[in-house]
C-alpha cells in the first residue's frame, strides 16, 4: 500500500519504510509551531518569562531590600541625586542617611533661603559640605524607579510585589485548574444525578457574593498568605468546572470513547487517559486566561487592605500605596501600573494565541 | 445453546422527554424492536437498511454500550445483557467494534503504539519488549509498516486509519467484531482494500463478524448472510447470494432494484422499484407491518397483525405475509 507523506514542519518524509522507527508529530508539538509563527503570542510569552525571570531574581542584583526605610529619603523621585549626610561621631559607627537633592534645601531652615540655595548648589556640585551635626556629601547612588514614602527602593519593591502577585497569580490558578477539571470531568463523564448534584453545588457557590466571603475570611483569620491562594482558588475552578464539563459532554459521544469503553478500560483510565488529554486545549487557555483574572482579584483585595500584610508587598498593595500619593509622587503609582498591566497585557496576549495554536479552527483568518 | 451469538427478541427502546422544568415522557422510539437473529462461529453477517432503520443501534446494544430494554444477547451461552456493569467489562474484550468514521473513532493524543498497547493489555499487562513485539505484528497484519507506530492518528489518511481501528479492534483477540459502517467514510479505491483485509481476518482467525452497510453490493461481497433491517425489525435475512438475486420480502426488493449495476446494458434495462414516501417515524410506527405503507402490494390483512419473521424458503426467512403469493 502507498504510504502518503503529509507534510508538518519538523515531521520527516514518511515515504520509506526504512527500518527505524518514525517518530511522530504529536498535536502539542503542532500547536507550538503554530504559536512560533504568531508573533504577538510569542512576545507575550517571551515577556511574561522575562517578567518572572526579573521578579524572581532581580530583587537580588538591585542593592537594595524591600524592606528597609530611611526616613530621610522620604518619596524620591526616580534617577534622583542622593546626598549621603553623615551624623558626627559620637560613640560607635556614626549614622548614615541617604537625602534626595530636591528635598536637600529643607535639611538647612535654619538658615536664611539664599544660604540654603547656596549650600544646596554647592553639595550638588560635588562639594563636600560640614555642620556642626553633620556631613553631607553627594553619591553615585540613585534609585531608579525612586523610593515610597518611608525611603524604600520602589525597583525592589516593584519586583518583589512581583513575586507574589505571580505566585499567588499561579498557585490559586493551579489550585483552581485542578479542582475544575476533576469536577468537570467527573460530573461530564457520569452524567445523570451525578452531574445533576455537582453542578448545582457550582451554581450555588457562583451565586456567593465572593469579595464578601472573603473580606469576611480575612477579618476572622488575619491577613494570611496561604489564606488568599485558597480563597481565590475557591472560586475561580467554578468557570473552569463548566468549561471541562461541557468539552468532556461533547467528546464523549465521539467514537474513539465509545471505542475505550469497548475495550473494557476502567472509568478512571477514560477520564485520564482519553477524556482530559483532549480537553486540555481549552484548560490551556482558559488558564492563561485566569492568570490575570486571579492577580487582579489579588490586586483587588490588596486594594481594599486585604492583601499581603506590609511590609510584604504585592502590585496590588503598591496600587494602593501609589494612588493614595499620586498628586505628589506619580512615579509611585505608574511603576507598579505598569508592570502590572503589561504582565496582565502578555498573558493576555498568550492566552489568544493559544486559542488559536490549539483549536486552529477557532483563529478568524 | 449452541450458537454462537444469539439475539432473542432484542429491544432498544429510547424515551423521549419533552420540556425542560416539567419534564414529560412523549413517548418512545423503537430503535431495536424484537429482533430475533443468531450467528454460527466463523460467519460472517450482513446488516442492510436505510439510515436511521436502527443498524447502529443494534450494533451498539449488541456491543452493549447501550443496555437493551428487552430481550437478551447470548455470547457463547451467557446473557451479556444479564451481567452487571462490572461483568461486562470483563466480558469487553471478546467483542470488538469497527466504527464508521476513522476520524472520530481514534484518540488524536495518543500514538498507534499507546493505542494498541492500551488495547492488547486489556488481557493483561506484558513486558515493553513483547508489547512492542505485538503491536508490529498487528500493524503488518493490517497491512501498515511497524516503522509508523509512534505516529498520531492525524499523521495517516483516512484508509490508514482505518487499518489502525482495525488492528485495535483485533488486539484483545475477540471473539466477535462488529463493524458499523466501516468503509463508508472511506474512497472507493480503499473500500475494496479494507473490504478485502477483514475478509481475509475473519477467515485466518475463525472471527465471527456483523458486517453493518448501506450498500448492498459490499454487503454481498463479504457476508455469508444478509440481514435486511427497517424501522427497528428485520424483513428478511437468508443466504448472500440468495436474498440479493431472489429477494423475498418486498422491502429487500426495492432496496435491491435501487443498486445500480456496472454493465450500461443491463442497468439500463434495470427496472427500480420506486418506494412511495418517506420511512415512517419510529416514534410512531404504522400498526400490523411497519412496511405496510409504502409497500406496493398492501393489502388489509397487512395493516392489522405484525408479520412473524417465518422461514418461507430453505435457509431463508422473511417477514409477510404475502410472499406466495406476489
Amino acid at each position: 500500500m502507498s504510504q502518503t507523506a503529509i507534510s508538518f514542519p519538523g515531521a520527516r518524509d514518511t515515504g520509506t519504510h526504512a527500518e527505524e522507527a518514525v517518530a511522530g508529530t504529536s498535536l502539542w508539538r503542532d500547536a507550538w509551531y503554530r504559536l512560533q509563527r504568531n508573533k504577538l503570542a510569542l512576545s507575550g510569552l517571551v515577556f511574561f518569562l522575562a517578567m518572572t525571570l526579573a521578579c524572581g531574581l532581580g530583587p537580588l542584583f538591585t542593592g537594595y531590600t524591600y524592606e528597609r526605610t530611611e526616613l530621610s529619603l522620604k518619596a524620591s523621585a526616580p534617577l534622583q541625586p542622593i546626598i549621603e549626610r553623615v551624623g558626627a561621631r559620637k560613640a560607635g559607627e556614626p549614622r548614615r542617611d541617604g537625602i534626595a537633592l530636591s528635598t536637600l534645601e529643607d535639611e538647612f531652615l535654619d538658615k536664611p533661603e539664599a544660604d540654603r540655595q547656596a549650600i544646596a548648589g554647592k553639595i550638588a556640585h560635588g562639594d563636600t559640605y560640614r555642620d556642626s551635626r553633620y556631613t553631607y556629601q553627594l553619591t553615585s547612588r540613585r534609585h531608579l524607579f525612586g523610593t515610597d514614602a518611608l525611603g524604600r527602593d520602589l525597583l525592589t519593591r516593584v519586583l518583589v510585589g512581583g513575586r507574589i502577585s505571580l505566585a499567588v497569580g499561579f498557585a490559586a490558578t493551579l489550585v483552581s485548574v485542578i479542582i475544575g477539571v476533576l469536577w468537570g470531568a467527573v460530573a461530564g463523564f457520569a452524567g445523570g444525578k451525578v452531574d445533576l448534584v455537582l453542578m448545582r453545588v457550582v451554581d450555588v457557590l457562583y451565586a456567593l457574593p465572593f469579595t464578601v466571603i472573603v473580606i469576611l475570611l480575612m477579618v476572622t483569620f488575619g491577613r494570611n498568605f496561604i489564606l488568599l491562594f485558597v480563597a481565590i482558588g475557591a472560586v475561580e475552578w467554578l468557570t473552569m468546572a463548566r468549561i471541562v464539563r461541557g468539552q468532556i459532554i461533547s467528546l464523549k459521544h465521539q467514537e474513539f470513547v465509545e471505542a475505550a469503553v469497548s475495550l473494557g478500560l476502567s472509568e478512571r483510565r477514560i477520564i485520564l487517559r482519553h477524556l482530559i488529554p483532549n480537553v486540555l486545549g481549552p484548560v490551556i487557555i482558559y488558564t492563561t486566561l485566569t492568570v490575570p483574572d486571579v492577580m487582579l482579584l489579588e490586586a483587588v483585595l490588596s486594594f481594599l487592605g486585604l492583601g499581603v500584610p506590609p511590609p510584604m508587598s504585592s502590585w496590588g498593595a503598591l496600587l494602593d500605596d501609589g494612588a493614595r500619593t499620586m498628586e505628589t509622587s506619580l512615579w509611585l503609582l505608574l511603576f507598579p501600573a505598569l508592570f502590572f498591566s503589561s504582565t496582565l497585557f502578555s498573558l493576555n496576549f498568550l492566552g489568544d494565541g493559544l486559542r488559536d495554536a490549539l483549536d486552529p479552527q477557532s483563529s478568524k483568518d | 445453546m449452541s450458537r454462537f451469538l444469539e439475539l432473542n427478541e432484542l429491544k432498544t427502546y429510547f424515551p423521549i422527554f419533552l420540556g425542560t422544568v416539567f419534564r414529560r415522557a412523549a413517548g418512545t422510539v423503537k430503535a431495536v424492536d424484537g429482533i430475533q437473529l443468531d450467528l454460527e462461529k466463523g460467519e460472517i453477517l450482513g446488516l442492510v437498511g436505510e439510515s436511521g432503520c436502527g443498524k447502529s443501534t443494534l450494533a451498539r446494544t449488541v456491543m452493549q454500550l447501550i443496555r437493551n430494554t428487552g430481550g437478551a444477547v447470548y455470547l457463547e451461552g451467557r446473557n451479556l445483557s444479564e451481567l452487571n456493569p462490572r461483568q461486562v467489562r470483563a466480558e469487553r474484550p471478546n467483542f470488538q467494534m469497527i466504527f464508521q468514521d476513522p476520524y472520530a473513532s481514534l484518540n488524536p493524543r495518543m500514538t498507534v503504539h499507546d493505542a494498541l498497547a492500551e488495547a492488547i493489555q486489556t488481557r493483561g499487562k506484558l513486558r515493553k519488549a513483547v508489547l512492542t513485539q505485538k503491536i508490529a505484528e498487528l500493524l503488518t497484519t493490517v497491512g501498515l509498516p511497524p516503522n509508523q507506530m509512534r505516529r498520531y492518528p492525524h499523521e495517516f489518511s483516512g484508509g490508514q486509519r482505518q487499518r489502525i481501528a482495525i488492528a485495535r479492534a483485533l488486539a484483545p483477540e475477540p471473539k466477535l467484531i462488529i463493524a458499523d459502517e466501516p468503509v463508508s467514510a472511506l474512497d472507493v479505491s480503499i473500500q475494496s482494500q479494507i473490504i478485502n483485509l477483514l475478509l481475509r481476518l475473519c477467515r485466518e482467525r475463525q472471527l465471527t463478524m456483523i458486517f453493518i452497510s448501506h450498500d448492498i453490493s459490499v454487503v454481498k461481497y463479504i457476508s455469508d448472510r444478509i440481514a435486511v433491517m427497517y424501522l427497528g425489525r428485520l424483513m428478511e435475512i437468508g443466504p448472500a447470494a440468495a436474498v440479493v438475486e431472489t429477494p423475498l420480502h418486498p422491502y429487500t426488493r426495492a432496496l435491491v432494484s435501487a443498486v445500480p449495476i456496472p454493465d450500461p446494458i443491463r442497468e439500463r434495462a434495470r427496472q427500480r422499484i420506486i418506494l412511495q414516501g418517506d420511512p415512517p417515524s419510529p416514534l410512531d410506527p404504522p400498526s400490523g407491518c411497519v412496511f405496510h405503507p409504502r409497500c406496493p402490494y398492501v393489502k388489509e390483512a397487512c395493516k392489522r397483525a405484525r408479520p412473524a419473521l417465518e422461514e418461507k424458503l430453505p435457509q431463508r426467512r422473511a417477514a409477510c405475509i404475502r410472499i406466495g403469493e406476489i
